[in-house]
């Protein structure tokens, strides 16, 4: 644990403790360092960013039409994230999420099964959630009951599952025909996309599934602690194949959602999501090493990058100022976070 | 021992106080170190002897204190200051580096190179050479620190101190990870020491230790030296124990409750074998009873208990009220009833980040919740109701497990399985890093488990703790159980009799 550090080090970890502490700033530091103030941090940082969107692009940014479509482009990688927030907090992390919704996208994309569907449009949905969990399944077993690394395997299988999807779409572009699906996908209900109705039933159902359920219970404490998880009876190896799992579920459910916005499949979609994915959990204040995450954190995260990216868009800057943007968002939510992790409820004695 | 008394302290603090956001650690600690003494460092757990021990060696800068150093005035800036006055630390927590070599860490920070050019093998002599000195000749320079027993690493960070020009070692609890064997090498490397005039700052809980290798004792309570320069052979144990948490204590280990001679036998342990570990053993515990498992550090004792939990493949048996649990698997041995807290509470049986409750509802959560879905109010309840119970203070159940002290920490792990309702209850060494007040409360919450009827097995290095506690006791050595008696029909060093000839053999 991050307290066994060595003595010089431990030194430049606590600098404030030489100084004498105004109680005023103490209690505004406890207060950034428990859960709700990790994400007021967040939300002054959105609610900055939508007055620098509002002052640099003006009706552009602010009209309701904007605000839809920040909110569409953030709902895939979103869902994504709620999955990945599971996977990182029970101390893993998947880099297949992308390339798993690629060949979700394709499978249920097939000829075959779309004119199943045709009688029966859901089987779509169900075929590309399907074809996700199969995915996490085995990304859960070769982690947790083969005992190889989560970075290599879920490497592996982002590897094996972008060559799949070439394979069975033979590099093809596989155009959606079923009615019923298009209907679902692309309709909207009291003004806004189903997408983002999608994108805020999986955050309600993540953030419930976390905080409220046995499930979010043994996440947490596997990932604080998997020693600890294992001596208390929890079966440890199971529930990391079920995390995994989850983690397919969100990517096959990101498939279903994103085959609405393109109507079609291939094998390219959902390329190098798994990095936004992971990015928008970390900047949202889940630790990298497990065992602490918000959803509400995550949710955040999300929204302030595709903030950030509309801004540039609509002030026609170039992607490569974005990108260095992004890069060091990131960096600055990993250093202040440490800071707070830091100085949080330790004791000194 | 050869006494060096060079008259003029070597060391000498005078009202060191140090705050850390607004909590007092240090209130006022004075410290007189002669040159070439033992001087041991008493105290409950949160007394402040880590503080102390970190403005000493330069990690910590004192809010207020005079410290003078062989009769001069100085101030101790930072961790290089403070070795290169020939101050060196040997931290409880082994801070030797994993991947390096022996040789590697003991020149870690100040190796010995010409122009940024590793001189490795003078490196390796020097080495070879504070290794024969602290009697580990047997250990190769080259060895890579990560593959070294906690004993080993222990004697690695030795050297290092030893690898500057010292006049003075601090060494903070150095027998907590140590067996009764490398305490004893340890105590003739710390007299060879002394023999040359540097002096040793010893900090620990164990009174018997202190008795043995200390000259003089100062004793701090709540951040202040409560007496300072205590012959230790003058000083009574009770005296001791008195100035370190005010009040007396009789007796530390609670009268024994006779077990009925119709109490069943809860756990029965049937030829259970680990590969190369231990062999074959049977026993059982009835209801009511405590049993001990006394042997050296590495005979395999806290293996045996997680072998009976299901945490280390094994073969062979276990019954629990004469019903077979599935073997080698923990939460088939926890839905039959065993329990078990483990040697490392930090970083086997708690999650130091979450609340209290969450702690103590570890095992039985799932009990707590209707389709998945938890009810915090009632785990909380639960909980709070348990540690109150346990006489843990303040028993609030939102606080955060790493917070509390060991004892307090080992009251979380008991209330954890007194939730879940356990019928077997491992413990395996239940009071390390738990101080000596504590520690009376933590033997009576085991004996009145047992009273009511839980059957329980003990591991512990300390015999004494064994003894004091057990109806019965299994002496083990090699993997071999060499007797299994009545705890009153053997003493102390009985057992070690036993344990050295079944090592030997």
């Amino acid at each position: 644990m991050s307290e066994q550090t060595t003595p010089p080090a431990e030194v430049s970890l606590h600098p404030a403790t030489a100084a004498p502490q105004n109680p005023v700033i103490a209690a505004i530091r406890r207060f950034l360092a428990s859960s709700a103030g990790r994400n007021i941090g967040l939300i002054v940082a959105l609610v900055i960013l939508l007055i620098i969107g509002a002052a640099t692009a003006g009706d552009r940014f602010t009209s309701f039409q904007n605000v839809l479509s920040i909110l569409r482009l953030a709902s895939i990688t979103g869902v994504i994230s709620i999955g990945m927030t599971f996977v990182i907090i029970a101390g893993g992390i998947d880099l297949s999420v992308g390339s798993v919704l690629g060949l979700s996208s394709v499978v249920a994309t097939m000829s075959m099964v779309q004119m199943a569907a045709t009688a029966w449009w859901p089987l779509m949905i169900i075929v590309a959630v399907a074809v996700g969990a199969l995915a996490g399944a085995v990304n859960g077993v070769i982690i947790a009951y083969g005992n190889v690394v989560a970075f290599m395997a879920t490497l592996a299988m982002l590897l094996a599952a972008r060559g799949l999807a070439e394979i069975i779409s033979n590099r093809t572009t596989q155009v959606v025909n079923v009615r019923g699906f298009l209907e679902f996908s692309r309709g909207d209900a009291f003004g806004v996309p189903n997408l983002i109705w999608i994108f805020v039933a999986v955050a309600i159902a993540g953030w419930i599934l976390l905080n409220r359920t046995t499930f979010g219970r043994r996440t947490v404490a596997i990932g604080g602690n998997r020693e600890a998880a294992r001596l208390a009876g929890i079966n440890v190896k199971r529930h990391m194949v079920y995390v995994y799992v989850l983690a397919g579920v969100t990517s096959g459910i990101a498939a279903v959602m994103i085959l609405g916005r393109t109507t079609s499949g291939t094998s390219t979609h959902g390329t190098l999501y798994e990095l936004d994915a992971i990015a928008a959990v970390v900047v949202g204040g889940t630790l990298l090493v497990g065992g602490r995450g918000s959803i509400v954190g995550t949710v955040l995260g999300i929204l302030i990058f595709n903030v950030l990216i509309n801004i540039f868009t609509q002030n026609n800057l170039n992607t490569s100022v974005q990108a260095i943007t992004k890069g060091a968002i990131i960096v600055a939510a990993v250093l202040i976070q440490q800071r707070f992790a830091s100085r949080g409820a330790r004791s000194h004695t | 021992m050869i006494k060096v008394d060079h008259g003029t302290p070597l060391l000498e603090v005078r009202g060191a106080t140090k705050a850390f956001a607004g909590v007092q650690a240090l209130k006022g600690v004075d410290l007189s170190v002669r040159a070439g003494e033992v001087h041991c460092v008493l105290g409950q757990n949160g007394a402040g002897k880590s503080t102390l021990i970190k403005i000493l060696s330069g990690v910590y800068v004192p809010d207020e204190g005079e410290f003078s150093w062989l009769g001069e005035k100085v101030t101790i800036a930072g961790p290089t200051e403070a070795l290169g006055m020939g101050i060196a630390t040997m931290y409880q927590e082994l801070d030797v580096v994993d991947g390096l070599t022996i040789a590697e860490n003991i020149f870690l920070g100040h190796e010995l190179a010409v122009a940024g050019y590793l001189k490795a093998g003078e490196a390796n002599r020097r080495t070879r050479e504070l290794l024969k000195r602290l009697g580990h000749g047997d250990l190769s320079p080259s060895t890579e620190v990560g593959s070294l027993s906690p004993a080993n690493k222990q004697i690695v960070s030795m050297a290092r101190a030893l690898s500057r020009d010292i006049k003075l070692i601090i060494m903070d609890e150095p027998s907590a990870v140590l067996d009764s064997e490398e305490v004893k090498n340890l105590f003739r490397v710390v007299e060879d020491l002394t023999r040359e005039g540097i002096a040793v700052v010893y900090i620990s809980h164990r009174l018997a230790e202190i008795r043995e290798i200390g000259d003089r004792i100062t004793v701090i309570k709540d951040g202040r030296s409560m007496a300072g320069g205590l012959d230790v052979e003058t000083t009574s144990t009770p005296e001791l124990i008195k100035l370190m948490t005010g009040r007396d204590i009789a007796n530390v280990f609670p009268p024994a409750t006779p077990i009925p001679d119709d109490a069943p036998e809860v756990l029965t342990v049937t030829d259970l074998a680990v590969k190369k570990v231990f062999a074959p053993l049977s026993f059982s515990v009835r209801a009511g009873e405590i049993v001990g498992l006394a042997g050296l550090v590495g005979s395999g004792r806290s293996e045996i208990l997680e072998a009976i939990y299901g945490a280390l493949r094994s073969s062979g048996t276990v019954e629990v009220g004469g019903r077979a649990v599935r073997s080698n698997s923990v939460p088939a041995a926890v839905a039959s009833g065993i329990g078990l807290s483990p040697e490392e509470r930090k970083s086997q049986g708690l999650l130091l980040e979450e609340p209290i409750y969450r702690n103590v509802t570890l095992s039985s959560f799932a009990r707590f919740a209707t389709f998945g879905w938890l009810q915090e109010r009632q785990e909380r309840n639960t909980s709070r109701t348990q540690l109150e119970a346990l006489e843990l203070r303040p028993a609030d159940p939102d606080r955060a497990a790493g917070l509390l002290s060991g004892g307090n920490q080992q009251k979380v792990m008991l209330a954890r399985w007194l939730v879940h309702g356990t019928k077997v209850l491992l413990l395996d060494e239940p009071t390390r890093g738990v101080d000596v007040g504590a520690r009376a409360d933590i033997y009576g919450l085991i004996r009145e488990l047992a009273a009511a009827g839980t059957a329980i097995v003990v591991v512990s290095s300390e015999i004494e703790e064994v003894l004091g506690l057990a109806d019965r006791v299994l002496v083990i050595a090699e993997g071999e159980v060499l007797t299994n008696v009545k705890s009153s029909e053997i003493d102390e060093s009985g057992v070690l009799d036993l344990v050295m000839k079944g090592s030997a053999a």
